[in-house]
């Protein structure tokens, strides 16, 4: 299965015929088979399907968490399952930003010290990283909440923070796994709002993972993920 | 980088306020229950540690329960290295009650004070003693205890040398270190030997223990062969041994009660550091998930331990420096509680320093299992953990 999705024409991911599969009590459990597609920068990408079919596990590949068990993920060129742990640390913070569905801020932190958090990775000097993280959280509508505690903001708040700290390092990919799974309507048709205007003025490239219609018609194309098998690609009409 | 490990360590622990109150009090304790038991231990080398290495002490070599005659004084100055001989005999007896123990001493008032200058008493006070045969001299503490001041007469009643005696107390010294006993009641040796001929002539000019002044520390091994010699096939052989040894052998009597106090001192460490463990592992566990993020993030796995053993060592040393803190308080209230026993009861810095460094290791092997996991735990399983 293989085709090209998207706007431009840069291919940023590479899955060349990608296999998963877990080994549980001795016996192989297959999770993906034979993945194989290109997604171009400046892409904004749905992954639907029911619970089990493999859209995580598809997204933690892609993102550098986990690697594939045959075939090759390719991002921007490199072959991501030739590095090892401690080059693909420093891959990810170079490349990719996480939103996750849970937010996973760091309850101890600021929100600008969460959001600084990925440029601690960097040799920027402090002062930099703080205008640096000032900024993103401007972006995201949170510029009054910077010393504001996790604990202190509301789901729709905290996943903006969360977007702000996966954008602070200008990743080459966001990955998004279910980004509005644990917010109410409104906050998530802002978090999804946020997304679209991020990958269309800055030109990110998003893979978002979702069980909800209405965020998957917020990307450009949908592909559903069925036992391991991807359908063919839905271009959404915006 | 380090401010980041440094600000979630100070934090993180506030996160859960009970928890963490309960472990830095159990730390507390326990370093202070240490640091107690060692200066239990301290107290018991006192003697020993601020024992003059230019004084040795002669006594009968087949035990302290036999005496030796007076006249052994002259023949041990005479020893070559000698600069200086007294003597002293054990009294025991009972001031008013039993309870109320404190060493008593008969010795020469002319020698005595001049072999003991740590022993400070004032001039005038020192003349009255020796001119008053049955005067007396006692330490600041032993005086302070009992009220005692100058002048006050001091019933006792003798045990090992029976009768009733009355003490006139003429000086009180004050010691020259913190180390010095200020425990000590000293009267004169004449006057229990005029006592000893109304009970036992056979006793009448017999000595304890002569006390030694030598002029090189160096030169202790030699000059106690050479006294012991002096007095080899004698009626009353001699076992000449430096002060430090003498005190040390009353030490290895007790030996065994010391071992079972400083075996305590360790147990209590090694309970609390399983109390601290404990407490890390949970907290550990329960951030599986934002350790995972973090490694998500790109962060390697030793930043990701730092910020466990950072957290484990600022709740170790806060209540290390807390429990040490309250070590000195502490050892003044049962220090004046057990001066009979331990005429010197002080914190000494080496009983601090292993405070700390209990602390510090309680802070390192607490952190070693949990940042273990937290390094070794794959990020896909961290991020799925739901608690």
């Amino acid at each position: 299965m293989s085709d090209v999705t998207g706007t431009g024409d840069e291919v940023v991911i590479h899955l060349n015929h990608v296999g998963k599969h877990y080994v549980r009590g001795g016996e192989i459990v297959p999770v993906l088979a034979d993945i194989h597609f290109d997604i171009l920068r400046g892409d904004f990408l749905a992954l639907m399907g029911p619970s089990g079919s493999g859209k995580s596990t598809l997204l933690n590949l892609i993102a550098g968490l986990d690697q594939p068990s045959s075939g090759q993920v390719i991002i921007d060129g490199v072959d991501i399952g030739e590095l090892d742990d401690t080059a693909l640390a420093d891959w990810r913070a170079a490349n990719i930003g996480f939103i996750f569905q849970f937010y996973n801020l760091m309850p101890v932190l600021s929100a600008l010290e969460n959001v600084e958090l990925p440029l601690q990775l960097t040799n920027l000097p402090a002062r930099e990283r703080r205008e640096r993280a000032l900024t993103a959280l401007e972006l995201v509508g949170l510029g009054d909440r910077v010393k504001h505690y996790p604990s202190e903001l509301s789901g729709g708040q905290l996943q903006r923070v969360a977007i702000a700290r996966a954008i602070v390092s200008d990743p080459t990919l966001l990955v998004a796994d279910e980004p509005t799974g644990d917010l109410d309507r409104k906050s998530g048709e802002e978090v999804l709002a946020l997304m679209q205007r991020l990958n269309e003025t800055l030109g990110k490239t998003i893979i978002m993972v979702t069980h909800d219609q209405k965020a998957a018609d917020a990307a450009h194309a949908v592909r559903h993920l069925e036992k391991g098998e991807l359908s063919a690609l839905v271009i959404n009409q915006r | 980088m380090l401010a980041l490990i440094l600000r979630c360590a100070l934090r993180n622990p506030l996160r859960h306020r009970l928890r963490t109150t309960l472990t830095v009090a159990g730390i507390v304790v326990a370093i202070l229950a240490f640091g107690l038991l060692r200066t239990v231990v301290s107290a018991w080398y006192a003697g020993a540690d601020a024992a003059s290495d230019k004084r040795l002490i002669t006594r009968n070599a087949i035990s302290l329960a036999f005496s030796m005659p007076l006249a052994y004084a002259e023949r041990i100055r005479g020893v070559e290295g000698v600069t200086g001989v007294s003597w002293a005999n054990w009294f025991g007896g009972i001031y008013i009650d039993a309870r109320n123990f404190f060493p008593q001493s008969a010795v020469d008032a002319e020698t005595y004070f001049s072999l003991y200058p740590e022993f400070v008493l004032p001039e005038e006070q020192l003349t009255a003693f020796r001119r008053d045969r049955r005067g007396a001299v006692a330490g600041a503490k032993l005086a302070a205890r009992y009220g005692w001041k100058v002048g006050d007469v001091i019933p006792i009643k003798g045990t090992i040398y029976p009768g009733n005696y009355e003490f006139v107390l003429r000086g009180i010294y004050h010691g020259a270190r913190s180390s010095t006993d200020e425990n000590q009641f000293l009267f004169q040796w004449e006057f229990l030997n005029e006592r000893i001929k109304q009970l036992s002539m056979a006793r009448v000019n017999q000595i304890g223990v002569f006390l030694v002044g030598i002029d090189e520390p160096s030169h202790a091994a030699a000059v106690s062969k050479r006294i012991d010699e002096t007095f080899r096939n004698s009626l009353a052989e001699t076992l000449t041994e430096t002060e430090k040894a003498f005190q040390l052998s009353f030490v290895a009597m007790t030996g065994t009660i010391v071992n079972a106090i400083q075996l305590v001192s360790y147990v209590i460490i090694l309970i609390i550091m399983a109390v601290m463990a404990n407490t890390m592992a949970m907290s550990a566990r329960e951030r599986t998930r934002e350790y995972a993020t973090l490694k998500a993030l790109g962060f390697r796995g030793w930043v990701v331990a730092s910020l466990i053993y950072a957290e484990s060592m600022a709740i170790a040393l806060v209540a290390g420096g807390i429990g040490i803190a309250a070590t000195g308080p502490a050892a003044r209230f049962v220090g004046s509680k057990l001066d009979a026993i331990f005429p010197i009861f002080n914190v000494s810095p080496g009983t601090i320093q292993q405070q700390w460094a209990a602390a510090l290791v309680i802070g390192i092997t607490s952190a070693l299992i949990p940042a273990r996991r937290a390094v070794r735990v794959k990020i896909i399983d961290g991020l799925r953990q739901v608690l």
